[in-house]
């Protein structure tokens, strides 16, 4: 008999999409106690995940198709205390839209589902179905106003190029079961050799799909549009959780079905690092709307998380979880900031609408400062420590070229926090905006500020939890 | 465990500034707020007087060491000070106060946030000289960039915002190359702890490549030529109070790597690499010196002469002579003091007519006596007048390079007259002459607390050119070992 209690929350999380589903049907204007209802049951499966399957080091499922070890529960913790908050800090925005439905609880929550089946998936087909649940849901939310051009606009684009990247994703997946004779990831790492040439094809496929799913450059070009078009608080939902996910499996896939052609795609992931670092940091230079510099940021910060993952090893894939773990912290804080910025029920996302804010709003401007100084990674604040890690994996590979390059563009990627900073400080001020923040939006920006700030003061924590997990 | 001496005095500015963050900011707050971080760092000042007492002069060991686990494992947070960084630190505790006395008029708006900033400054900076770990270097090294990005840009002049961003990309740019170093050095070595490192050693055939990187980071911060015209602008464009801890502390942390860690830790690619530093330096004094005999603005010609200065105390280094190396850090204090003393009085006259252009004045000595005997007496010490602290440094610095090479000490010490030169021009043309512009009449002499300022300041440039020994003392034991520990690296090599 398998043990289901280690897959007990996603039991337990579809069994409450599934019970609001039919609170909805039922129950009139029951968008508040939807949105409840479903925040409970997040930390409920947070909880369920944390007693349930912290402790294991690795178990697996279902004829070995679902795996439980310490990375996905390290991951599937990230991605529901992302989405809880997420979740949490969105009613007020939804509300000025008039979009506060129970739809919106119930998307997300499936879409988390889909992360942690993705998280949790030894197997092809099982990697696939989670990988569909999560995208399907994510089309929807991305086009959640949908009264606003822009939020349907993002949602078709989304929805058309994440479909062609799933067709991609599906092809590569077809070729390597085609050379190894099964999906189960253990079988596919003990069959395949590098010999294939052919299967070098469906590697590339594979990566080229999962590197949409992270918006690593070349495949980005969706992410500033939908991160534009999309309502904040989905983008935020985008910015964190799913990229969580998608690195979990990218981690799943490099390092387990394919650890012996560690030659075929190491290159690939360099190349795509420096890239995605590159680019980053040049095409945020030009950016008006903070959302669209926020993706091009994001696309960067992958690109570091991305370096770590080059380095075929434990150290390195530690860093890159690490490093996401520190992103989504500061992330949840950018957006934290960027969501109170509300006068009249109206938001403001242009970066000239930051101007002067440090004399209206100075505690705002602060951590937004805070923010900025450590995404750029400058110590000693949290950011730092995120790149420090990975630098330290990639040159212990001695990559020296990987890192120089990636250190030079965090030269160039600062340029545009500065500019940032420099419009909140050195410009001149406008009018006030509203200080009426719901206690919740309050609470993540300041708990996140103070994780960003202090962080240099315990750092060994968060090592010595990411220590625990072993792939390779 | 002893008391954590060394620790207290880098959170203790901190602390205060929390302090302050708590004071509401209002007009009539403004004189509690200023006695708050005076207090502070009044205390400091007095906790690094009895760190230089309490330091035992004899041995060139580290002292007051502090050793804790930070990252296990991997990092531990570790520092101490030896004789070459005990007195960075007295420099730096004994500036800060006199900033925080001189921001009386040159800050108008948000006073409390800019004392902020200086106080979190000051603690990094005492951090960069006693850490002996060089992540926990690295980390106080960089952090500094983030308050002085926002003295520059908040409270800075018209070209601030150019100004903050090209002093803070400049120097990032130096430095993520030292990052790639460090965690290089724990790769080879499994340490980034210095005592460590200073025993084991570093494997030479790295050598040259971690001291670039090192010295690409150090020469922008130094400035050395041609990384140097961040230096001008950051300069001109700070408030007062941001330019003299520019000038006074933060161009002496390249100096104080350059010895610490270039010097200590690649002995062999120091000396590979002397030419290199030989030639910038060379240049830098010269170059820099007639570019700063051309300028019409009394900040920018002080910064240009920074850089000239800075040249010496490179080329002292670089010399590898008993001499060289005191000579060069007693030419980084005294730079310090004097640097910081011409930044306020530039800022005393800057204060009263707003211009730094030279052409504005003229003639100042029979308005504002006080005031141009001060002055004079500084520009005397920055020009290396015997009786100041300014000689005994250059002085020593040409013993150390005459002994090692003539060619350059013979053109290094053109630079002695050119400095002279510029120096005593821009005394000429700002305080005697005729009194031409008819504003400069009104205006007053030192207040109390300027007047205060530049004795203090005044007060340890003649006694170090009188009696150099209490520096050359506490410096001696430390630089002679340095010197020792390097000849064994290149003989054993």
């Amino acid at each position: 008999m398998e043990n289901l209690n280690l897959i007990l929350p996603e039991i337990f999380i579809s069994l409450s999409i599934m019970f609001l589903l039919i609170l909805g049907v039922f129950k009139n204007d029951s968008s508040k106690i939807t949105f409840n209802l479903s925040l409970f049951a997040i930390l409920i499966t947070t909880i369920i995940t944390f007693n349930e399957t912290f402790s294991v080091t690795r178990e697996t499922l279902f004829n070995e198709s679902v795996v439980i070890d310490s990375m996905s529960s390290l991951m599937k913790i990230i991605t529901l205390i992302g989405g809880f908050l997420v979740l949490v800090i969105s009613s007020t925005y939804l509300k000025t839209f008039k979009i506060y439905n129970i739809e919106y609880p119930v998307l997300i929550l499936s879409s988390i589902l889909g992360m942690m089946v993705m998280i949790s998936s030894n197997d092809l087909i099982v990697f696939y179905m989670g990988l569909e649940l999560q995208s399907l849901a994510l089309y929807v939310l991305a086009t959640y106003n949908r009264d606003q051009l822009k939020s349907s606009e993002a949602g078709l684009k989304y929805f058309v190029l994440s479909a062609l990247s799933s067709g991609l994703l599906l092809y590569g997946c077809s070729l390597v079961y085609g050379f190894s004779g099964s999906t189960n990831f253990d079988i596919i790492s003990n069959q395949l050799n590098s010999e294939e040439y052919v299967l070098t094809f469906g590697i590339v496929f594979i990566l080229v799909g999962l590197a949409f799913k992270i918006s690593a450059v070349p495949f980005h070009m969706w992410a500033p549009d939908v991160y534009e078009g999309s309502p904040t608080t989905v983008t935020l939902f985008f910015t964190i959780v799913p990229k969580v996910a998608a690195l979990t499996v990218f981690i799943r896939f490099l390092y387990v079905p394919f650890l012996n052609l560690i030659d075929q795609w190491q290159m690939i992931i360099v190349f795509l690092s420096i890239a995605s670092m590159i680019f980053g940091a040049v095409a945020a230079i030009g950016q008006t709307n903070i959302k669209r510099l926020i993706a091009y940021s994001s696309i960067g910060h992958i690109g570091y998380t991305l370096a770590g993952l080059a380095t075929a090893s434990n150290e390195g894939i530690q860093s890159s979880i690490i490093y996401i773990s520190i992103y989504v912290v500061m992330n949840l804080a950018l957006f934290s900031c960027l969501l109170m910025l509300r006068r009249k029920d109206q938001y403001y996302e242009n970066i000239d609408d930051l101007s002067g804010l440090s004399k209206n709003h100075p505690l705002l401007s602060l951590c937004l400062l805070l923010i900025l100084f450590s995404l750029a990674g400058i110590p000693p604040l949290a950011g730092f420590f995120a790149k420090f890690y990975v630098f330290k994996a990639v040159l212990e590979q001695s990559m020296y070229f990987l890192a120089i390059v990636g250190l030079l563009s965090t030269v160039v990627a600062a340029f545009y926090y500065l500019r940032i900073i420099k419009i909140m400080y050195f410009d001149k001020e406008k009018d006030k905006y509203d200080t009426d923040h719901s206690l919740w939006l309050k609470f993540s920006l300041t708990v996140s500020t103070i994780l960003i700030l202090l962080y240099f003061i315990f750092p060994s924590q968060l090592v010595e939890v990411v220590s625990r997990i072993n792939i390779i | 465990m002893n008391f954590p001496i060394l620790s207290s005095l880098i959170l203790l500015p901190t602390i205060g500034a929390l302090f302050l963050f708590f004071i509401k900011e209002k007009e009539g707050n403004n004189t509690t707020i200023k006695y708050v971080a005076l207090f502070t760092t009044v205390v400091n000042f007095l906790i690094s007087i009895y760190l230089w007492i309490a330091f035992d002069q004899s041995t060139s060991s580290f002292q007051f060491i502090e050793d804790r686990i930070w990252i296990k494992g991997f990092i531990n947070y570790k520092v101490g000070v030896d004789g070459i960084s005990i007195l960075f630190i007295i420099l730096t505790t004994f500036i800060t106060p006199l900033c925080i006395i001189s921001v009386n008029n040159s800050v108008k708006n948000k006073l409390r946030d800019f004392l902020i900033a200086i106080l979190i400054m000051e603690s990094f900076m005492i951090g960069v000289f006693s850490a002996l770990d060089l992540v926990v270097f690295y980390l106080f090294f960089e952090a500094g960039l983030i308050p002085m990005f926002l003295i520059i840009g908040i409270w800075g002049g018209a070209r601030r915002v150019y100004s903050a961003f090209k002093f803070f990309l400049y120097t990032l740019l130096g430095s993520v190359l030292m990052l790639v170093a460090i965690i290089s050095i724990y790769w080879i070595t499994g340490t980034t702890d210095v005592v460590q490192l200073y025993e084991i050693g570093i494997d030479v055939k790295y050598q040259n490549l971690l001291w670039l990187a090192f010295f690409s980071s150090f020469a922008v911060k130094t400035p050395m030529w041609p990384v140097h015209t961040w230096l001008p602008d950051a300069h001109v464009e700070a408030p007062t109070a941001g330019s003299v801890l520019l000038a006074a502390i933060l161009l002496k942390m390249a100096g104080y790597g350059f010895i610490r860690f270039s010097l200590g830790l690649f002995p062999v690619a120091s000396d590979v690499f002397t030419p290199l530093i030989y030639t910038l330096s060379v240049i830098a004094i010269i170059f820099t010196s007639l570019i700063a005999l051309m300028q019409e603005d009394m900040k920018k010609l002080i910064a240009y002469s920074s850089v000239a200065h800075m040249g010496f105390v490179t080329l002292g280094i670089f010399t590898l002579q008993q001499q060289g190396i005191e000579g060069s850090i007693i030419q980084m204090i005294s730079h310090g003091l004097v640097s910081a003393a011409l930044f306020l009085t530039v800022g005393v006259v800057y204060d009263r007519m707003h211009s730094r252009l030279i052409s504005t004045y003229g003639g100042l000595v029979s308005v504002i006596p006080k005031y141009s005997i001060l002055f004079m007496l500084f520009a005397l010490a920055s020009l290396g007048l015997p009786g100041t602290s300014g000689f005994i440094g250059e002085f020593l610095i040409l013993m150390g390079a005459f002994k090692d090479n003539f060619l350059v000490a013979v053109i290094a010490s053109i630079g002695v007259i050119l400095g002279a030169a510029y120096m005593l021009w821009l005394y000429k043309r700002v305080v005697f002459g005729k009194l031409l512009n008819e504003d400069l009449k009104k205006i007053l002499d030192l207040n109390r607390s300027e007047y205060f300022i530049l004795s203090c300041l005044a007060a340890p440039i003649l006694f170090f050119g009188f009696y150099p020994d209490p520096l050359i003392n506490t410096i001696e034991v430390s630089v002679t070992d340095l010197i020792n520990m390097h000849n064994t690296n290149i003989v054993s090599k």
